[in-house]
């Protein structure tokens, strides 16, 4: 097993010179890389940072972010990325309930940053990013660039094992707290080795990152990238379509990881104008392509080979369908991921054939360790595998199998959103709602999209004040991430209710 | 061309911001950096300046150099009328 650094380290030695990550107009080498990263850990390090103390990366994909997550790891810490458009609200929550040490982010968010620093207490350290050299920064705050004039580049003595914590995944749970996901290395470098093997990634891939690194398709592409010594050109977002075909031409990008949303405008755009030949793979994962998409994606990309894949952060990855397999197949999700194991059974605990639908459970070393200081959600999600001491995950996904054991996604147990291939707890959107004035009661729902796979709805009934739909996604639009902001809301005289006078959502749509 | 720019600004300040006040940044701001627009929104924008000035955006014409600012979109718009 290695630790997650060293997909950094051993790379550096191996291919100084190969450039690592391409990004706003900027190259580095593996050498540069693990130069930054060793000042910045050695920065940290100086700082109090030790073995299992956690930092928090506040910043969008940007080389300062994939430098951060490589220096925390090197200092022996816990890395935890925060999305890019988290509000100020639920950055606190996330800071304290890892009891953060440090936190990694922009100037931009300076004047937010000095209150949040009375707020979580464990905090005793801020990086800011696109700091003026010259300025002074008042107690606790180091500037980046300094760091990186200042300190020494020699690599730091590594003092974990692959049993330690690497990072922290935060994802939506269903009592609306987001919950983190504890990873060791061992399960980074597992999960990371058994997917580089059915992608048949090679040293010459050069992968876009179009996703945020806070997510941990996102994340991957930028660990497994540096493991087997590629290069990944790390994009802002998919904003810009016409501008990220561009890149892969220029790039000559040969693997775009994507979600159904991305897939849906590619599908849609006029590629005649772009030389995409160097592409050898698309993967998509978060949610199922309708298969009319997978269809106009052979059309446009004939040589190109699709991986249909499905998983979830607790256990990384769990199933991918072998290309080959997509024509014979294009509904399934396909089998577990090399090294692994997944079977089906009721809710007795018995396991299920072929035709019969029940829970997925994971078992493998990619099986995560549960959620940070949260034993009974941990308890519901994993329990004692066949063999003691270990674990496996009860995936809440309900699936069959066909007769060749290929598996099929058929529906999930919980009311998890999947909205532009990210998970949204409706109660998390429900107590933002709540926060608003007037608002005596809210819904929140998923409706068919064809390009967000799942749309936001919203449902409210008022206390009689007049409020405005622009009223509500205004305070949505402070309060919620990006991919969690509602597309639709409606007003209601009341809303259905179950005999314990509880919401009742299934009348709704 | 003002009309253009404070057209677009009151666009993206009520319908995007969902904001009551004017548009918070300066004209040269990137959205990005800012967080003002999203891919979706992205959309939502190509779909109101098409509509609006009556111009045909083109799939290649949906880049940064075009699309990230309100000074930017401002010259882009101007160049198709």
């Amino acid at each position: 097993m290695m630790l997650v650094q060293e997909f950094l380290e051993r790379t550096a030695e191996r291919l100084p010179d190969k450039v690592c990550l391409v990004c706003d107009g900027q190259r580095l080498t593996y050498a540069q890389m693990e130069d930054h990263a060793n000042r910045l850990a050695n920065a940290l390090r100086k700082q109090g940072l030790q073995r299992g103390d956690r930092a928090v990366i506040w910043l969008p994909n940007c080389i300062e972010n994939a430098v951060a997550i490589f220096a925390v790891l090197k200092a022996g810490g816990i890395f935890v990325v925060a999305n890019q458009s988290t509000k100020e609200h639920k950055l606190g929550y996330i800071l304290n309930n890892c009891q953060a040490l440090a936190l990694i982010t922009s100037t931009s968010h300076s004047s937010f940053i000095t209150h949040l620093l009375n707020q979580v207490p464990s905090l005793k350290t801020v990086v800011l990013v696109d700091t003026d050299k010259t300025t002074e920064l008042p107690d606790a705050y180091f500037s980046y660039e300094r760091i990186q004039d200042e300190f020494d580049p020699t690599r730091p003595p590594h003092c974990n094992t692959d049993l330690d914590l690497a990072c922290l995944i935060y994802t939506s749970g269903s009592t609306g707290d987001p919950k983190g996901v504890m990873c060791d290395h061992g399960n980074v470098d597992f999960a990371s080795s058994s997917i580089i093997t059915y992608l048949r990634n090679i040293e010459e891939d050069i992968v876009i990152g179009l996703l945020p690194l806070s997510f941990d398709y996102g994340l991957y592409q930028l660990l497994m990238t540096f493991k087997f010594g590629g290069t990944l050109v790390l994009e802002r977002g998919f904003t810009y379509p016409a501008a990220t075909l561009k890149r892969i031409e220029e790039e000559r990008v040969t693997g775009l990881p994507g979600v159904p949303t991305i897939f849906a405008v590619l599908v849609q755009t006029d590629l005649s104008g772009y030389d995409l030949s160097s592409l050898r793979y698309l993967s998509n994962t978060a949610a199922a392509l309708p298969p009319n998409h997978i269809q106009k994606l052979k059309q446009k990309f004939p040589s190109v080979v699709l991986y249909s894949m499905y998983g979830l952060t607790e256990t990384k990855r769990t199933l991918y369908l072998p290309p080959e397999q997509l024509e014979q197949r294009p509904g399934s999700v396909g089998i577990a991921i090399p090294g692994t194991e997944v079977w089906i059974e009721d809710e007795e605990g018995n396991r299920l054939g072929p035709g019969q639908t029940g829970e997925l459970i994971i078992r493998g070393r990619h099986v995560m360790r549960g959620y940070w200081g949260d034993e009974v959600a941990t308890a519901k999600r994993y329990r004692p595998g066949p063999i003691a001491g270990e674990q496996v995950c009860c995936s809440g996904d309900l699936f069959r199998m066909d007769e060749e054991g290929f598996f099929y996604f058929v529906a999930r147990k919980d009311d998890i959103i999947k909205s532009r291939g990210e998970k949204v707890s409706p109660k998390e959107v429900e107590n933002v709602l709540y926060s608003l004035q007037g608002v005596l009661e809210a819904a929140v729902i998923g409706i068919p999209d064809p390009v967000l796979g799942q749309a936001i709805k919203a449902f409210i009934v008022t206390d009689g004040r007049e409020i405005s739909d622009r009223d509500v996604l205004a305070h949505c639009r402070v309060n919620l991430e990006d991919f969690m902001q509602p597309k639709h809301v409606e007003f209601c005289m009341e809303l259905p209710k179950t005999e314990s006078r509880k919401i009742k959502k299934t009348g709704l749509n | 061309m003002n009309d253009v720019t404070t057209t677009i600004r009151n666009y993206i300040s009520k319908n995007i911001l969902f904001s009551e006040n004017d548009y918070p940044y300066s004209d040269e701001d990137s959205f990005i950096e800012k967080g003002v627009i999203d891919s979706m929104n992205v959309l939502e924008l190509i779909n109101f300046i098409e509509e609006r000035f009556g111009i045909k955006v083109v799939d290649y014409e949906i880049i940064p150099e075009n699309f990230d600012s309100i000074d930017k979109l401002t010259a882009y718009v101007g160049s198709k009328l």
